[in-house]
């Protein structure tokens, strides 16, 4: 583990009852990168950053395999001890800045209280502070805001409050959990480009998540393609443009209409994901792949293998088959 | 930036309006069925219901067979509640009574409901003036503590079972419009309704094929719940003397007579109240089950309305 | 005082005033609707023809009906309840004189259920799916299900009379004598607090619930702030939204409660009092009472929306 890397992630299981949430997931961020989580709603994919920061709600859930920041293993650390984390090493963003926020708290207090418990300055540190604050993610005239409730703001206001809010106590980590889903287009590019400037500013890992492969491309240098709670694909941003090799991605990246330009059919992938209840023996992949070969895929499950340069996939085709999985949607229609 | 196209669903078999409130009741059923605490309190409420119909044959002695060499004697084999203070069979009469008890409940809720959910569905599908005046009215009986209502009815119509029934009926109507027409209001929205609007379906078809179905639901979960009030209702009104007049026993009038033999007699006043307080547990497990399962956001006013 | 605020307290005044009207007609027409000649109905067995030209002259009976109406109304908001039936005392003064027993048990009961209600709910919803979660939503449950006379009788029975701690029934004015007052008041205030606070047990433990899930206190918790923090300012504060309204309804309800309690112990209150008169037939008696409890009712609900506007920035801040 380099001196720069952020968090360590290594076999990350999320078991809810007989569900499989997180199967067997590793991530590692450094100092100032940024890894992109993809994968459809019910992929596990936010289910496994929370459980990677011990912030998961769900009480059943079990959780298993290692998450190290700063020489501590997260996973099953006690409250008290995540509590000194939270706010002060890793700051968090969530998807709907509208419920995000306490409806009954001004902005002051919501801001300043963070700063309060962990850099133990006065409240009225916290109040310049927390004006700074304000200034740096672009609400213009921040004094009046402070005594300004959540409710008076737009929701992409909402979502550059929070963004303050995570950022309060400079974190070394920023958790993005789809900031940008619940907002409008012109919004989200702002957005995306606010968390671009202070992670240069700042020099923290971002870990972004996101089921918009256009959005994950904007912000990401890695990213991590997410199916039925496995890592499918992993590899740098620019190749899963160029050269996506699980037939996962390839669906995923067919599936996106472009503007303008004369495009290839658009394809849909056929069916729905896999229960986590139920899910497959072999590759999770199986039912709806265009390229099954069929006995291996079914019943034994692919290992992630790095083809070269980092590029980890989770595919027999993409591993052993080679070129028949570059076109993997030719011809399908739906 | 483009639309996320991975979170399309696949497009799902087309399916009939009707099919899936069908399926939905089925599995509520066996969902309310597997809860043991729901279980149990259904087992209750079958006891009851029992009691109610049988409790006459059942009965081992009349419910107005006097003794008074055996008055006042404890339980025993021969008197499992023991006697009053007239020698009559303390377990004859709460079993006998559990008939008023059942048919106050019944008849009172039934009332409510039918009012209830007619005035409530109009005024939820309708809106407008109709619904304006119809609330205003609701919120006017509601200013009204449920008792203090039924006792004012009671002072005018006189005591008696049919007043009773009536007066408890009135008081609950009004519960009842209101969680049908807040359930409307939800249901109105729907886009299946406003897609049959738009086809120019007409409104009792629409009423009848998609509103009533959809809010069965909190229907079925205030009817249990209410019977449990009304039960309780009945209760204090026959112990205030205004229900059920002697020589017919009921439970809360049994309480009454036994308020002068709390310190000699303690079975007289246990017993009833012991049956009471599990027909109206019953009900309320009941209703909880099933609200748990059909209507988990809604615990509706009638819990914050309880009678006392 | 900002605009939205005004214009919410103005609505919810102008609401109150068109349901207190709404409450004077039927209080009005209940005792036009007594089968018969209410006057008649009321003397019973003291009916002689000079009382009842005497009665009906007080009570305003032999005037049109649309007279009796406005004047009904006039004398309402101005505070005269008319004439006793069965005393011939002005209704208001009757009313009067049984207000404090009823409000220092309410009070009482009010802060019994309160004491019951908040602790055990917050618990509960804090600790979900434990064992001690489950015990308190079992006697929450029995609480809300045993009918309060019954509890009352079986009070008394263990307390005074088997025990003989406590006095089985009757009142000490609270100014005249406060220890007495509290050895009496203990039961019924025990009654009437133990129902209520069964209900708002269950009321704040969904309350808390529904927050303790909402994504802002996920985000209250990856702040790293306290635990206690996190439940004191960002959940407590969100949940009192709620709770403010139930426990308002409850109050209020808890005055229609309060009869059978009172009967139970023989506490000269408002309850009582309308017992009486219904057993009676003492129509004026059972108007006014009517009338106040319900008007009590409105003003404790209007309170209610008023304090909401408190607690809720949502409401108060445009």
């Amino acid at each position: 583990m380099s001196a720069n890397t952020v968090i360590d992630v290594q076999d990350l299981r999320v078991r809810v009852g007989a569900a499989r949430i997180v199967n067997d997931v590793s991530f590692k961020v450094e100092r100032g990168q940024t890894l992109g989580i993809v994968g459809e709603s019910g992929s596990g994919k936010s289910m496994t950053v929370l459980a990677a920061t011990g912030l998961i709600d769900a009480p059943s859930a079990k959780v298993s395999g290692t998450s190290m920041l700063d020489g501590q293993n997260l996973i099953g650390l006690r409250r008290s001890k995540l509590e000194k984390i939270y706010g002060e090493r890793i700051g968090f963003i969530f998807q709907d800045p509208a419920t995000s926020l306490n409806p009954v708290l001004t902005l002051e207090r919501q801001l300043t209280e963070g700063p309060e418990a962990h850099l133990g300055i006065t409240r009225r540190a916290a109040r310049r502070r927390a004006l700074d604050l304000l200034e740096a993610v672009g609400i213009p005239d921040p004094e009046p805001r402070l005594a300004a409730y959540p409710h008076q703001l737009s929701g992409g206001m909402k979502q550059r409050v929070m963004i303050a809010v995570a950022l309060a106590c400079d974190p070394a980590l920023l958790i993005a959990d789809e900031p940008t889903t619940a907002l409008d287009v012109t919004t989200q590019a702002q957005i995306i480009s606010l968390v671009r400037s202070l992670q240069e500013r700042l020099g923290m890992g971002v870990v972004w998540i996101s089921h918009d492969l256009g959005v994950i491309s904007g912000v990401a240098e890695e990213v991590s393609v997410l199916y039925g709670g496995q890592v499918v694909e992993h590899t740098a941003i620019t190749d899963i443009f160029n050269n996506p090799l699980h037939p996962y991605t390839q669906g995923l990246l067919r599936a996106r209409p472009y503007l303008g330009g004369a495009q290839e059919e658009l394809v849909t992938i056929p069916g729905s994901p896999p229960d986590p209840k139920n899910l497959p023996k072999g590759c999770v992949f199986y039912d709806r792949c265009p390229v099954r070969l069929d006995s291996r895929c079914e019943t034994e499950l692919p290992p992630l293998t790095d083809v070269g340069d980092g590029h980890l996939v989770r595919s027999f085709c993409a591993t052993s088959g080679g070129e028949n999985v570059r076109n993997a949607w030719e011809g399908t229609r739906v | 930036m483009t639309q996320p196209p991975v979170a399309e669903k696949p497009d799902r078999p087309p399916s009939s309006e009707e099919a899936p409130v069908a399926s939905e009741r089925t599995s509520a059923w066996r969902l309310v069925l597997a809860n043991k605490v729901t279980l149990g309190g259904l087992v209750v409420l079958v006891v009851v219901v029992l009691a109610a119909i049988f409790g006459r044959w059942l009965a081992p002695y009349g419910i107005n067979d006097v003794d008074v060499t055996n008055a006042l004697a404890p339980p025993s084999a021969a008197h499992w509640f023991g006697t009053d203070e007239l020698g009559r069979d303390v377990f004859s009469r709460v079993l006998v009574s559990a008939r008023v008890s059942i048919l106050v409940g019944l008849v009172s809720v039934s009332f409510a409901l039918v009012a209830g959910v007619v005035v409530g569905l109009l005024a939820g599908f309708f809106g407008g003036k109709l619904d304006a005046i119809v609330m205003r009215c609701a919120d006017v009986l509601f200013a009204f503590p449920v008792l203090l209502l039924a006792l004012a009815i009671v002072a005018v119509l006189g005591p008696g079972l049919p007043t009773a029934m009536l007066a408890i009926g009135i008081v609950y109507t009004p519960i009842f419009a209101r969680v049908v027409r807040a359930s409307t209001l939800g249901v109105r929205e729907e886009p299946f309704v406003k897609a049959s609007v738009s086809i120019g379906a007409s409104s009792g078809l629409i009423l009848r094929r998609h509103i009533l179905p959809n809010i069965t639901g909190p229907i079925i979960v205030q009817t249990s719940l209410s019977l449990a009030f009304a039960i309780l209702s009945e209760a204090a009104l026959s112990f205030l003397g205004l229900g059920v007049q002697p020589p017919d026993p009921s439970w809360g009038r049994m309480l009454f007579d036994a308020r002068g033999f709390l310190g000699t007699a303690w079975w007289m006043s246990v017993f009833p109240g012991l049956a009471i307080f599990l027909t109206v547990l019953a009900f309320n497990l009941v209703g909880d089950g099933l609200r748990d399962v059909l209507d988990p956001r809604h615990r509706t006013a009638i819990e914050a309305r309880r009678v006392k | 005082m900002n605009r939205k605020l005004l214009s919410f307290v103005l609505r919810r005044l102008g609401h109150t005033a068109i349901v207190l009207v709404g409450v004077i007609i039927v209080v009005f027409t209940l005792v036009h609707l007594v089968p018969g000649d209410p006057v008649r109905v009321a003397l019973g067995t003291r009916y002689t023809p000079e009382a009842y030209a005497a009665l009906r002259e007080a009570s305003g009976l032999d005037r049109p009906l649309i007279v009796q109406f406005f004047s009904y109304i006039g004398n309402a908001l101005t505070g005269d309840l008319g004439v006793s039936f069965r005393s011939g005392n002005p209704v208001t003064l009757v009313l009067l004189e049984r207000l404090p027993a009823t409000l220092s048990l309410a009070a009482a009961g009010i802060i019994i259920a309160l004491l019951i209600s908040f602790p055990l709910g917050l618990y509960a919803a804090l600790h979900e799916g434990k064992a001690l979660d489950g015990v308190i939503r079992a006697v929450s449950q029995f609480g809300v299900s045993v009918p309060d006379f019954w509890m009352g009788l079986m009070l008394i029975t263990f307390f005074s009379v088997t025990l003989g701690w406590l006095p089985p029934s009757g009142y000490v004015p609270l100014t005249e004598d406060p220890l007495g007052w509290a050895s009496h008041v203990l039961m019924p205030a025990f009654t009437v607090g133990v129902v209520a606070g069964s209900i708002m047990t269950r009321y704040i433990r969904s309350a808390v619930l529904d927050v303790v899930g909402s994504s802002y206190i996920r985000t209250a918790k990856s702040k790293g702030i306290k635990h206690r923090t996190v439940v004191m300012r960002h959940i407590v504060r969100n949940a009192l939204v709620p709770v403010v309204t139930i426990g308002g309804i409850q109050m209020a309800t808890m005055l229609g409660g309060l009869i059978v309690v009172e009967v139970v112990f023989a506490w000269p209150g408002l309850g009582r009092l309308v017992y009486d008169a219904v057993l009676s037939r003492d129509y004026a008696v059972i108007q006014g009472a009517v009338l106040l409890i319900a008007g009590m009712f409105l003003l404790i609900n209007l309170l209610v929306d008023l304090l909401y506007a408190v607690v809720d920035p949502r409401i108060r801040v445009s």
